[in-house]
């Protein structure tokens, strides 16, 4: 699609109401409740008029009662169907508004790493719930009314042209104009509303980013900083509402006098036709009467075309993330990838990010048998993470393969690739709710001997014992504060539970104290029986866990082997043996026993 | 002090205020807005009537120019009428700008309110808070207001005008018609009392559900790599859509309540007109007649021209209840007090301390709880010398953080007290104190702009030198350097392609630039590889010779040259002394240590 036809606000619009579709039967409902309404509306002031000629005028008491009793009913039949109007409406505008806040929540928790990394929260939290709701404004009783209002304003048109065809042209002929102003001010507004919706963006990451990281801004004291930032989002975000206020108001009043500029002619020119006998008296009445139905649905329209514009504006922010590319996806007809021995291998893999020139890894080859320890070490920067994020296809490389038994994994789907790898992320993320569901999250099946069986090995058993609530105790924001330590822990315990063939530990055992660390590699070295596992080394203490170590400096692999194969042939792992050992215990000698 | 999370669940009860009370609250906010509301009015009662003069001046044109076949006439009208759409025109112009102008501005207002309120607020709070939860106080519940604001006031005050006008032409007209017809007007009370009730208990929970969508969002969008890594997608997918059908459902019931409101007011205004009909039919029937005809037809109008406001009242009502809901959601966050909080007229540190602080950290018999439960300090002393380093180590959950927590005051001791320079730090401004400190936390968190944005988040005035020295010193400059755009590469909250050891380097450099009297260092290497780590440390003891440093550490390679070493375990001090005095008394200290040579030597 070309960017000129992306630029009309049309495009991303006839695409929201697209999400209408499996509401069209509420939503039709709801149309025609409304033109219940509208006939009721139209014919109450007939009951209006017997009451007044026949009943009273005409002085029948029996007209009087009756008309009366016609105008109620009508108002309970209005009343019944402005209540399905108004019902239905909500019930189709609320489920777009549940489908897209669905479908956006989907795409984000299938896009890869790599647009996780790019994107701020605060940007994606206003899409899904201000874009969302403009969205859902215009989907909703906008579109409806939308519609009844073009259908009223053709409706009269034929009737006023049935009436009179020349005073409908004169009043018709305001019509071109009122469109194009409305079209001038959509073509105006839009690009204001999507200003609003960027500054407004901006405002919440400032905001999200103060609560996420709340504890630095004070710990600097940055309060007054941080304030002024926004502050200045604050301010920027007001400038664009007045922008929108002066377009508004230099635009929607013009509407109005236009329209009125119809009746306008309509008077004088109807009243030069009576008076020269043309027409009759009565007919320029009734033809002015039913000339103000034409000024009803024109009015509305022009509201309208407001939140269509705030709509159209806030439909591409919507579109911009459902329609953002799945780097990392299946490969159409992809197999799973069945039982597997674990053999990993790296064939001259070359990585960087997207967008940036400098390559993270370069050249990266090794091979690990099946249920083999391998300890990744290197510097930090030195890619070790990337290293182990692209075996369960976190990212894709930019040159080479990564194979597990001789398959490359871009050849498998992602999920069953995935169900065959354990995971321990740097970061130890829990999520709101139990420890237990937590320790099940990859396995929700799980039993409580099988989840406490896991905490046992992962040293997690007794500090969650001691919790007053024990396995049910809550973590996260409104449950029990776990030290970083203790969030390890329950996380390498969910991983054990899921007793995958190859294990994948990112510095799992950084944030723990030399005790429970000296524990949890006890449990680890048993979990990793049998598995081919990378551990990510920060330090020689993990790398004893390990049957060969590969070391990475600068994104290239530089030296494998065993400790002594390493002592003696790199450099580099020398110096690193040297910083670790004479510092920490200087009498402190290699011990030389096997992994 | 103990037990924030009994008084917070206390305060959540009161929460659910008046509604009166939180209107007042609303109107204090809007109040000094009045002369622009004078000029409002003034505004819309012109517009009203240029509205009002379109229909008449017709009428007049049909009456006294085309009937008569005056054409001079006709044209006269004309340009009157003509010139009536003019100040329409003018009128609506300004209707629209004034009161969008202040919708915008007092909305501005109102969130810079709520930011500020937020800030003043203690860790304690965000401690309890969904940070969804309070996003969504920001950002929804601001935007029903702004409807509020932007459609709902303009709509109202045009009505209200209408409405008292069509008021005293009936009661002037005939008074026994009138009180008749405003019969219904308790009937119309009652109903709108009722539905406001139901509809605020149905608003109210609307907001609360999209206050824990929202808490969703928040929450998986920071774990969607675990999830992705678990296989867990879809999982999640249905437990947002319950929440997600659980916002939508609550939506729809509180429409559900509103729609049948404006129904129910429109047969209670025809309820009116069936008064008007019958009464002032059988008084018009009546022999001899006590209305004229005339006058009964012109209150049939009156009655549908008065209940066309009323309805447009009563929509205006229906919004303000879902205002008032989120009304009450922000002010609930804005009147909170914290906790922690500075003293009327405190001092500045530095002030307090004689002019210049020297950062000598005492504490003196301190305890702390997070809640009632469990005790997380007991009785914690000891002293930290300018100068010195002091490091705490212990295992994991033994409350070496929560020490660091109450130096920087995010929480205040529940007995005794933390001292700095001999001044306990209840007593002085928090910005004074945390302007000594130089923290680097477990987590590092980075804002989203440059590194050097990040880096300079220490210190706002330092220079580029400046930011690039403290970057060398903390390991972190080699790979700065490296970036695409080195210094000025953009990273985030959520990664920006810097590795998590990266990241600390980027929070160490943050407190080095700081150039503090006491560096806190939490876990400050614990993703950083030894080597770094070692570099980092020789570069740090010319650093720390003349500032005081509270470590925190599990290597205890990093710990071993303080001048003090605290063994915590289970919020209590077992052991103190310095490395070689531990291990001679062959403690817990020393126990420690025993491991880490173990497992220091690998295998």
């Amino acid at each position: 699609m070309t960017e000129r036809r992306r630029d009309l606000p049309w495009h991303d619009l006839t695409r929201a109401l697209g999400f209408l579709r499996p509401y069209a039967a509420p939503f039709a409902a709801a149309l025609l409740s409304l033109l219940v309404v509208t006939g009721a509306t139209l014919v109450a002031p007939q009951f209006v008029r017997a009451l007044i000629d026949r009943g009273i005028t005409g002085g029948s008491r029996r007209w009087i009662v009756l008309s009366t009793a016609g105008l109620l009913s009508m108002a309970i039949i209005r009343g019944l169907f402005s209540f399905l109007h108004g019902y239905l409406a909500e019930k189709a505008g609320q489920g777009v508004a549940f489908d897209l806040r669905n479908a956006i929540y989907d795409k984000l928790q299938n896009l890869s790493f790599s647009y996780h990394d790019r994107v701020q929260t605060g940007q994606l939290m206003t899409r899904i719930t201000s874009d969302v709701e403009n969205i859902r404004t215009f989907t909703g009783q906008g579109f409806l009314a939308f519609t009844s209002s073009a259908l009223t304003l053709v409706g009269t048109a034929v009737l006023l042209f049935w009436m009179q065809w020349l005073l409908a042209l004169v009043a018709l002929a305001t019509i071109p104009a009122i469109f194009l102003v409305l079209g001038l001010f959509v073509r105006r507004v839009l690009p204001l509303f999507r200003g609003i919706q960027v500054r407004l963006s901006a405002l919440n990451t400032v905001l999200q980013e103060n609560l996420a990281g709340v504890a630095v801004v004070k710990a600097f004291a940055r309060e007054p900083y941080e304030r002024e930032r926004y502050e200045s989002a604050n301010r920027e975000l007001l400038n664009e509402g007045l922008k929108v206020v002066r377009a508004l108001s230099s635009t929607l009043p013009y509407v109005f006098v236009i329209a009125n500029l119809g009746t306008f002619g309509v008077v004088w020119v109807g009243g030069e036709r009576v008076i020269a006998g043309h027409m009759s008296l009565g007919d320029l009445v009734a033809f002015n009467t039913y000339l103000s139905f034409l000024l009803v649905p024109i009015f509305q329209l022009a509201f309208l075309s407001s939140a269509l514009s705030r709509a159209g504006a806030s439909s591409r922010r919507v579109f911009e993330v459902l329609d953002a590319e799945v780097e990392v996806r299946d490969r159409p007809g992809a197999p799973d990838l069945g039982p597997i021995q674990g053999r990993v291998a790296f064939d001259h893999v070359a990585f960087r990010y997207a967008g940036q020139e400098t390559a993270v890894l370069e050249d990266v080859t090794f091979e690990v048998d099946p249920g083999e320890t391998v300890a990744i070490l290197g510097t930090t920067g030195s890619g070790k993470s990337t290293i182990v994020n692209l075996i369960p296809r976190f990212y894709d490389v930019s040159e080479g393969g990564v194979l597990i038994d001789g398959v490359d994994v871009r050849d498998v789907t992602i999920k069953s690739l995935r169900s065959h790898i354990g995971i321990v992320l740097q970061e130890a993320v829990l999520f709101g709710g139990t420890i237990r569901e937590n320790i099940a999250f990859g396995r929700p099946e799980a039993s409580q001997e099988e989840i406490e069986a896991a905490a046992r090995a992962a040293q997690a058993h007794d500090f969650i014992a001691e919790l007053p609530l024990g396995y049910d105790s809550v973590v996260g924001e409104r449950g029990v504060t776990l030290s970083g330590g203790q969030r390890q822990r329950v996380s390498i315990a969910r991983t054990l539970l899921v007793d995958p063939e190859i294990l994948l530990l990112d510095d799992a055992t950084s944030a723990v104290d030399a005790e429970t660390e000296a524990r949890l590699q006890l449990a680890l070295r048993e979990l990793m029986k049998g598995r081919t596992s990378f551990v990510i080394a920060q330090r020689l203490s993990t790398v004893r866990l390990a049957h060969r170590v590969i070391l990475v400096d600068r994104g290239r692999v530089v030296g494998q082997g065993t400790h002594d194969e390493l002592l003696r042939t790199v450099p580099l792992y020398g110096e690193i043996v040297d910083t670790e050992l004479n510092r920490p215990v200087e009498t402190a000698t290699v011990s030389e026993g096997a992994a | 002090m103990r037990g924030g999370s009994l008084e917070s669940i206390a305060r959540e009860r009161q929460a659910v205020a008046s509604p009166r009370r939180v209107l007042r609250r609303l109107w204090a906010e809007i109040a000094d807005f009045w002369p622009q509301y004078v000029v409002i009015g003034v505004v819309v009662v012109a517009g009203a009537l240029a509205t009002a003069a379109g229909p008449y001046l017709i009428g007049r044109a049909i009456d006294q120019a085309i009937s008569l076949s005056d054409r001079g006439a006709l044209a006269r009208i004309m340009m009157m009428l003509l010139g009536a759409y003019v100040v329409g025109l003018g009128a609506n112009v300004l209707q629209f700008r004034l009161i969008g102008r202040i919708g915008q501005v007092v909305l501005a207002r109102f969130r810079s309110q709520i930011f500020a309120s937020i800030q003043l607020l203690d860790k304690r709070f965000f401690d309890r808070h969904d940070a969804g939860d309070l996003m969504s106080r920001l950002v929804n519940d601001v935007e029903v207001l702004n409807t509020l604001f932007s459609q709902g006031i303009a709509q109202t005050l045009g009505s209200v005008v209408g409405l008292v006008g069509i008021v005293v032409a009936m009661l002037v007209l005939e008074w026994r018609l009138a009180l008749a017809s405003f019969l219904v007007i308790p009937l119309m009370l009652l109903a709108t009392g009722l539905f406001a009730r139901l509809a605020r208990r149905a608003f109210r929970r609307t907001r609360e559900a999209i206050g824990d969508v929202s808490s969703d969002i928040q929450e998986d969008l920071g774990g969607v790599k675990v999830a992705q890594a678990f296989n867990r997608t879809d999982l999640n997918t249905e437990r947002f859509r319950v929440r997600n059908a659980a916002n939508r459902d609550a939506n729809i019931g509180a429409v559900g309540i509103t729609s049948a409101f404006t129904p129910v007011m429109d047969v209670l205004g025809t309820v009116a007109t069936a008064i008007v009909a019958l009464y002032g039919g059988w008084l018009a029937l009546s022999a001899p007649p006590r209305v004229t005809v005339g006058v009964v037809v012109a209150f049939l109008t009156y009655v549908q021209q008065f209940f066309r406001p009323i309805q447009a009242l009563s929509a205006f009502f229906t919004q303000a209840q879902s205002a008032l809901a989120a009304a009450e959601r922000i002010f609930d966050l804005v009147e909170r007090r914290p906790q922690v909080s500075d003293p009327a007229g405190a001092p500045d540190l530095a002030a307090a301390a004689g002019g210049r602080v020297a950062g000598k950290v005492t504490f003196d018999h301190v305890s702390f709880a997070y809640d009632a439960e469990r005790l997380v300090l007991r009785d914690v002393s000891f002293e930290a010398l300018p100068g010195r380093t002091v490091a705490i180590v212990g295992p994991t959950g033994a409350g070496k953080t929560t020490i660091i927590n109450l130096l920087l005051r995010f929480y205040d001791a529940d007995e005794g007290a933390v001292l700095v320079d001999g001044v306990d730090v209840r007593s002085v401004t928090q910005a004074s104190l945390r302007a000594e400190l130089g923290l680097v936390p477990q987590e590092p968190f980075l804002f989203s702009g440059s590194v050097a944005a990040n880096i300079r988040y220490g210190r706002m005035d330092a220079t580029q030198e400046e930011v690039e020295a403290a970057a060398r010193l903390a390991g972190a400059h080699d790979f700065i350097v490296s970036l695409d755009e080195g210094y000025e590469h953009e990273v985030g909250e959520r990664g920006g392609g810097l590795s998590q050891g990266q990241r600390q380097l980027v929070a160490f450099a943050r407190a080095v630039v700081r150039d503090p009297r006491i560096l806190v260092l939490d876990e400050a290497t614990a993703s950083v590889d030894s080597r770094t780590e070692a570099l980092i440390q020789h570069a740090l003891e010319r650093l720390m010779e003349d500032r005081t440093t509270i470590v925190i550490a599990h290597r205890l390679s990093t710990v071993r040259r303080a001048d003090l070493i605290l063994v915590v375990e289970e919020g209590r001090i077992v052991e103190r002394g310095t490395h070689d005095e531990l291990l001679a008394v062959g403690g817990r200290y020393a126990d420690l240590h025993a491991r880490q040579f173990l497992s220091a030597t690998p295998a």
